[in-house]
C-alpha cells in the first residue's frame, strides 16, 4: 500500500515577462488503487501540476511538499522520482532521433529494476503489451515518437505504463486526440496495467468521455492553479453539464 | 536545439528558396569563380585570411601545406570480390583526372606530388560488391596519395576506404559512377592522436546513376574533408552524408559541394556532429551550386552539430547559389546548439539516469547516419568508437 500526498504546492514558471506562478497551494493525497480524476479550464495548472511531480527542471517549487510513502519527492532527481514509483504520460511525448523504442524500452526498464529484464520474458510482455494496445511490432525498430501520429504516441505512453509497472500514474490527457476504439483500447490498457500492478492513478482530462472506461473514485475541479471542488463520479458529470463557469466567476 | 556559434545565422536556420531574396548565405566568391589547378603555384599560401581556409590554422596541417609531398609509403590493403581489378596509373591514363581538379593548395600539392594512382576498378556483376581500402599512415612525413574509384556502367558496389594509423596525408580520391550504376562511397578517418588529414574527393555522376557518400570522422588532430559532386546527366542522385565528433583540441571539417550543371538531379546533404571539451572545433560549410541548365534540381541540405561541454565551437554555414528558377525544390537548415531539455526529461521520467540519458541522445543522433552504411561490422567500430568518445567524457 502505497501514499501519493500533495501538500500546500505553490510552483512558479520564468517567462520573459519575469516569474509567474502557477500553482496556488494545491493540496492532494492518492493511494494505491485509486483513481482521481483532475478536470479543469485550459491554462489552470494540470499539466503544471503534472510536469511538478515529475520534477520538470523548468518548474520551481516554491512552497509546500511531495511526499511518496513519506519520502520527500522534491528533494529527488528526475530519474530518481520514476524509480521510486511515479510515472508521468506525457501530453506531448517527445522525440528521440536514432533511439528505437525497443533500446528506449529495454533501458528504461533495465533502469527502473535496477537490472536487465530476461530477454526471452522481456520480449514476450513487450509484445503481448503491444498487441494489447493494437500497436503493431514494427514500431519497436521505430524512433521514440519519431513520426507517431498523435493516438500512436498515447498508445506509447500507456505501454511503457503497463511495462514500468510504477507506484502512481500520473495520465496528462492521455484521451486527447484519440479515435473512439483507441480509447478504449487505451484505456483498457490502463485498467489492465492497474489491475495487475495496483497503482493510484492520476488521471487528467477534459473530458466525461474516458472516464466511462477509466471510473474515477474521486473527482477534482482544478482552477486557477487549486483544487476548487472535490466529489465523487457524479461531479464531473455536472462539470460537463455546467462548465466551470461558476467557479471561474468565484 | 540553442545557437551556439553558427557563422550563418543565429537560431535555427531553416528555409526554402523563396526566402533567399535578401541573399544571405551567398558566399563572397561565387563557386564556379573559384580557382582550380593541378598546379600549387596556382594558389596563394594559406592564411585564415582565405575564405577556404578561414577556420583552419596552417600550423595544424603539420606540413601538409608544403608545395611538395612525399609519396603516401604507408600499408594499403585491398580486400574485393572477383573481378574488381587495383593497378597504378599515371597522368594521361583515361580515368586519372576523369572526376575533377583541385581546387585548393593541399589537394593541388597531392596531384602534383603523386605520381600515380590508386585505381579501384569495379565492374558490374550480378550480385552487390564490397570493396574495403584500408590505409594505415606509419610515419609522419607529410606525404599525398591519389585513389581512383571508378564503378562501371549498372554497378551496384560499397566502397570503404578506411584511414587509419599515425600520419599526415593529403588526399585526392576521384568517385566515378557510371550510367545507371549505385555506389556507396564510405571515407573514415579514424586516425591517431597527432594526425593531420586533407582529402579533397571528387564524384562525377552519370545518367541515373546514384551516389550515396558517407564520410565518418572521429580521429586525428586535423581532418579536412571537401567532398564535391558534379553530374554528367540528368537523373543523378547524390546523397551525401557525414558524422563526426570532435575531442578537446580536435579540428574536424567538413566542405560538401554540390554544383548541379545539368537538368533534373538531385542531392541530399546531411551532416551531423558532436563536440566536447575545451577547443574542440568543427567546421561545415555546404555549397550548393545550381547552374542555369540545372533545371528541375531537387537539393536540400543539412547540418546539426551537439555541443556537449563548454569551450567547444561547431561553425555551420550553408551556401546555397541558384541560377535558375525553374527548380524542384532547394533548401538547408542549420543548428548548433545543446542538448534538448525536453529530450533529457523525457528518458529521465523513465528511470534513466542523467548521465545515460545524454548518451543515449548522442548515440541516437549520431547513429542515424553511421547507420546508413549497411555494414555491420564497420558500423559496429565506429559505435564503439563514439562509446568510448562518450566514455572519456561523462557528458
Ligand atoms: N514555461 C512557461 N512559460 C510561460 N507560461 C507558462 C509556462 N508553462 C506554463 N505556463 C502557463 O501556466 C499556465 C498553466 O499551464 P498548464 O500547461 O499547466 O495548463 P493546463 O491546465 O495543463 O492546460 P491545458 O488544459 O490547456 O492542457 C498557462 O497559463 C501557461 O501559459
Ligand atoms: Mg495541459
Amino acid at each position: 500500500m502505497s501514499i501519493l500526498q500533495i501538500k500546500n504546492l505553490h510552483v512558479t514558471v520564468d517567462t520573459d515577462q519575469g516569474t509567474k506562478e502557477i500553482l496556488k497551494g494545491v493540496d492532494l493525497t492518492i493511494r494505491s488503487g485509486e483513481t482521481h480524476a483532475i478536470m479543469g479550464p485550459n491554462g489552470s495548472g494540470k499539466s503544471t501540476l503534472a510536469y511538478s511531480i515529475a520534477g520538470h527542471p523548468k518548474y520551481t517549487v516554491t512552497e509546500g511538499e511531495i511526499l511518496l510513502d513519506g519520502e520527500n519527492v522534491l528533494e529527488m532527481s528526475v530519474d530518481e522520482r520514476a524509480r521510486a514509483g511515479l510515472f508521468l504520460a506525457m501530453q506531448y511525448p517527445v522525440e528521440i532521433p536514432g533511439v528505437s523504442v525497443s533500446n528506449f524500452l529495454r533501458t528504461a526498464k533495465t533502469a527502473i529494476d535496477g537490472e536487465a529484464p530476461a530477454l526471452r520474458t522481456w520480449i514476450k510482455d513487450v509484445r503481448k503489451a503491444m498487441d494489447d494496445l493494437r500497436m503493431d511490432s514494427s514500431f519497436t525498430e521505430r524512433n521514440v515518437n519519431e513520426g507517431f501520429s498523435g493516438g500512436e504516441k498515447k498508445r506509447h505512453e500507456i505501454l511503457q505504463l503497463e511495462l514500468l509497472k510504477p507506484k502512481f500514474a500520473v495520465l496528462d490527457e492521455t484521451d486527447s486526440g484519440l479515435d473512439v476504439d483507441a480509447l478504449k483500447v487505451v484505456s483498457e490498457g490502463v485498467n489492465r496495467a492497474k489491475d495487475e500492478s495496483g497503482f493510484g492513478v492520476l488521471l487528467i482530462t477534459h473530458y466525461t468521455r474516458i472516464l466511462r472506461y477509466i471510473k474515477p473514485d474521486f473527482v477534482h475541479v482544478f482552477v486557477a492553479g487549486k483544487v476548487a471542488e472535490e466529489g465523487g463520479p457524479e461531479l464531473a458529470e455536472r462539470l460537463e453539464a455546467e462548465g466551470y463557469d461558476s467557479y471561474v466567476k468565484a | 536545439m540553442t545557437e551556439l556559434t553558427q557563422t550563418a545565422q543565429p537560431g535555427l536556420a531553416q528555409h526554402g528558396l523563396t526566402e533567399h531574396s535578401h541573399g544571405y548565405g551567398v558566399p563572397i566568391q561565387t563557386r564556379n569563380e573559384r580557382v582550380r589547378s593541378t598546379n600549387v603555384g596556382d594558389f596563394a599560401p594559406i592564411t585564415l585570411r582565405d575564405e577556404q581556409w578561414r577556420y583552419l590554422a596552417v600550423e595544424r596541417l603539420n606540413g601538409l601545406d608544403a608545395d611538395v609531398l612525399d609519396e603516401f609509403s604507408g600499408d594499403i590493403s585491398l580486400s574485393a570480390p572477383d573481378g574488381v581489378v587495383a593497378s597504378w596509373v599515371e597522368a594521361g591514363h583515361e580515368a586519372f583526372g576523369a572526376a575533377g581538379t583541385p581546387e585548393d593548395r593541399t589537394s593541388a600539392a597531392a596531384w602534383s606530388s603523386a605520381q600515380a594512382a590508386y585505381l579501384i576498378d569495379i565492374p558490374a556483376a550480378d550480385s552487390h560488391q564490397e570493396v574495403r581500402l584500408t590505409l594505415k599512415a606509419t610515419d609522419a612525413e607529410p606525404s599525398a596519395l591519389h585513389i581512383i574509384v571508378r564503378a562501371a556502367k549498372f554497378t551496384e558496389a560499397t566502397v570503404v576506404l578506411d584511414h587509419t594509423g599515425n600520419g599526415n596525408l593529403a588526399e585526392n580520391v576521384e568517385i566515378i559512377v557510371g550510367d545507371e550504376a549505385k555506389l556507396t562511397l564510405v571515407s573514415i578517418q579514424q586516425w591517431d592522436d597527432k594526425s593531420a588529414h586533407t582529402s579533397a574527393q571528387f564524384a562525377k555522376i552519370g545518367r541515373n546513376a546514384k551516389l550515396k557518400h558517407i564520410v565518418a570522422s572521429l580521429g586525428g588532430k586535423t581532418v579536412r574533408i571537401t567532398p564535391s559532386v558534379d553530374y554528367t546527366a540528368p537523373g543523378g542522385d547524390a546523397e551525401l552524408l557525414g558524422v563526426y565528433f570532435a575531442e578537446s583540441d580536435q579540428h574536424l571539417e567538413h566542405r560538401p559541394y554540390v554544383d548541379h550543371g545539368v537538368p533534373n538531379c538531385k542531392s541530399r546533404v546531411t551532416y551531423k556532429g558532436a563536440l566536447q571539451g575545451n577547443k574542440a572545433h568543427t567546421v561545415w560549410v555546404g555549397d550548393v551550386l545550381i547552374r542555369k541548365a540545372a533545371e528541375g534540381t531537387d537539393t536540400y541540405e543539412l547540418n546539426r552539430n551537439l555541443l556537449l561541454t563548454d569551450g567547444a565551437r561547431a561553425d555551420s554555414v550553408p551556401n546555397l547559389e541558384i541560377e535558375t528558377g525553374q527548380i524542384e525544390g532547394a533548401g538547408h537548415a542549420s543548428a548548433s546548439g545543446r542538448f534538448d531539455d525536453e529530450q533529457l526529461f523525457y528518458l529521465q521520467a523513465r528511470g534513466i539516469d542523467e548521465l545515460s540519458a545524454r548518451k543515449l541522445v548522442v548515440r541516437g543522433f549520431l547513429n542515424e547516419i553511421v547507420q546508413q552504411i549497411g555494414i555491420e561490422d564497420i558500423e559496429d567500430r565506429l559505435t564503439a568508437a563514439i562509446e568510448a568518445k562518450l566514455a572519456r567524457s561523462g557528458a
